[in-house]
């Protein structure tokens, strides 16, 4: 059933075409340029400049973007958890209306509400403030690394969550029927049984963030311009204000190392999967 | 723990819950109808649309901003669905060799940082006189989208019986047929479900403009990173809620396509 081998390549030739052409040709420009000075000679100095320049931001990213993807796991986990097991219907009809709304809000509007809700002034320190747990003289703004932390989590655990729980509710039920009759806490069937057996849906959810999140310019542009920052906001300054195109090519190369160790990471899971059926 | 205990502590859970998801754009709200507001004020002294007017001025940019970004979404969602759906159906239903190898590369625009690529198919855009052009943006915006499309394509159609087509064939319906009038209509939800993802994503999109279609082509994110990197709230709140619309529109509207079963399947 379905086309044949040649047929099925047919198909897939124009969409790879596109991508050959507007993606792996540039992206070949990009490498070699990584490689090379301003004279095209071949160099390992671009890599030499961004170490002496960027090993802390690059540091920096690493650590942003798994803490954003630990915390997203976490929230997807406990959303779906909870649509899954919960025992209040009104609850989880609440939880299920409020949990999507980022889901669709374009990163840039994202940024641009976090820029004012949690700034020093923002409407989460000063709401703090008005219920008495927090002093106004105590107040601190999060615009740095742990506002795109934030942004990042609240931007992205609808779209995890959204492919956790469509996973959970085709669970077989009877299984958890069983651990249940049989006195199993509900913490303890979410991570015993349900989540084993969503861990491949998670693992895509959370590389598909991972290259998101290493991909966006305007999250950390706007909420954390100033050093240490994330490797995108460092490439765009190398070529608006340097106009030094090898050292941002040399750190595209690194940040393109980082998302491919995650999609190695997952296609390993993968395989390991399918060996083990 | 007793259930007198529940209430208390599910409410005060979806209350912070609800905080977290509905504060910063209850700010935004806010900025966009504050004409003065000053530290340490929890909210803005002086009230009013002055900024609005500024915004939707007939001599303002903000509105021809975004029908040329609505526009500009629709063409490339109308590139990506023409590319992914046979490329998703021969993913799904074809014997195709290095299969995870060509879903990988699918991936590939979204997996490297945008930004380098960018300048580099400005270079060669520029050989083209494609800079500065809406079909140059469109092309730009269609690689970026072609991951959600691909992927998406795939696991709507890896997700119909294969039985159904079965039936089709046996009861004399020719391949072709039995495609467009079996498989696709039953793919149909998840299919609109990617082109969704790929508008929103075009909408949203605004490295790729800045290098390729500045400044001719100004988009609205574009118009709205401008007004908010100057220090104008109220300019780049009021745009930024004008980008929220069709997203929070298409939220409400996804609910019948984005399928449970489509979700599960994805890379697959």
């Amino acid at each position: 059933m379905g086309p044949n081998r040649n047929i099925s390549i047919l198909l897939t030739v124009p969409a790879l075409l596109v991508v050959a052409l507007l993606f792996i040709y540039p992206l070949g420009f990009s490498l070699v340029g990584a490689f090379q000075d301003k004279a095209g000679v071949w160099t390992l100095g671009n890599f030499g400049r961004a170490w002496e320049l960027y090993r802390l931001d690059t540091a920096f990213t690493v650590v942003i973007v798994l803490v954003s993807c630990v915390l997203i796991a976490l929230m997807s986990i406990a959303i779906g958890g909870y649509l899954t097991l919960g025992e209040s219907p009104l609850a989880k009809s609440i939880l299920g209306f409020l949990y999507r709304w980022p889901l669709f809000i374009p990163f840039i509007v994202a940024a641009q509400c976090m820029r004012t809700f949690i700034a020093r002034n923002g409407m989460m320190n000063m709401t703090l403030v008005y219920f008495g747990i927090l002093d106004l003289d105590q107040v601190q703004g999060f615009l740095d690394w742990r506002g795109i932390v934030f942004t990042f989590v609240w931007k992205q655990t609808p779209f995890v969550a959204l492919m956790v729980a469509g996973a959970m509710a085709g669970l077989d039920r009877a299984t958890i029927e069983a651990a249940r009759n049989l006195g199993a806490s509900r913490l303890r069937i979410l991570v015993e049984i349900v989540v084993p057996q969503v861990s491949r849906t998670l693992a895509v959810g959370l590389v598909l963030s991972f290259v998101t999140m290493m991909s966006v310019l305007s999250v950390p542009l706007m909420l954390s311009g100033q050093s240490p920052s994330m490797l995108t906001v460092n490439m765009a300054w190398r070529i608006n204000s340097v106009g030094d195109y090898g050292t941002a090519n040399a750190l595209g190369f690194v940040s393109y190392l980082m998302t491919g160790f995650a999609a190695w990471f997952y296609l390993r899971h993968g395989m390991r999967e399918k060996a083990g059926q | 723990m007793s259930a007198s205990f529940r209430w208390p502590l599910r409410a005060i859970l979806l209350g912070l819950f609800a905080f977290a998801i509905f504060g910063p754009l209850a700010n935004l709200l806010i900025w966009s109808v504050a004409e003065a507001w000053f530290w340490p004020n929890k909210l803005p002294s002086q009230w009013g649309f002055r900024f609005w007017e500024v915004v939707f001025r007939p001599s303002g940019r903000a509105m021809e901003s975004l029908w040329l970004s609505v526009w500009i979404a629709l063409l490339t969602t109308a590139c990506a669905l023409a590319l992914s759906i046979p490329a998703g159906y021969a993913l799904a239903r074809g014997k195709l060799p290095w299969r995870p190898l060509v879903l990988l590369l699918f991936l590939l625009p979204q997996a490297f940082p945008s930004l380098p690529v960018y300048i580099n198919i400005a270079r060669i855009f520029f050989t083209f006189d494609l800079n500065g052009t809406v079909p140059g943006v469109v092309l730009v915006h269609t690689v970026h989208g072609l991951v959600y499309s691909v992927w998406i394509a795939t696991a709507a159609f890896a997700a119909i019986e294969p039985e159904l087509e079965q039936a089709a064939r046996n009861m004399g319906a020719t391949a072709p047929r039995t495609f467009f009038e079996v498989t696709l209509p039953l793919a149909a939800p998840g299919l609109v479900a990617s082109a969704i993802f790929v508008f929103l994503e075009s909408l949203d999109e605004f490295t790729g403009s800045f290098f390729v279609g500045a400044p001719e082509v100004r988009t609205l994110p574009l118009l709205l990173y401008n007004a908010s990197a100057g220090g104008n709230i109220q300019i780049a709140s009021i745009s930024a809620l004008i980008l929220l619309v069709p997203s929070v529109a298409f939220m409400l509207l996804v609910e019948r396509f984005l399928k449970g079963e489509v979700m599960a399947k994805l890379g697959r």
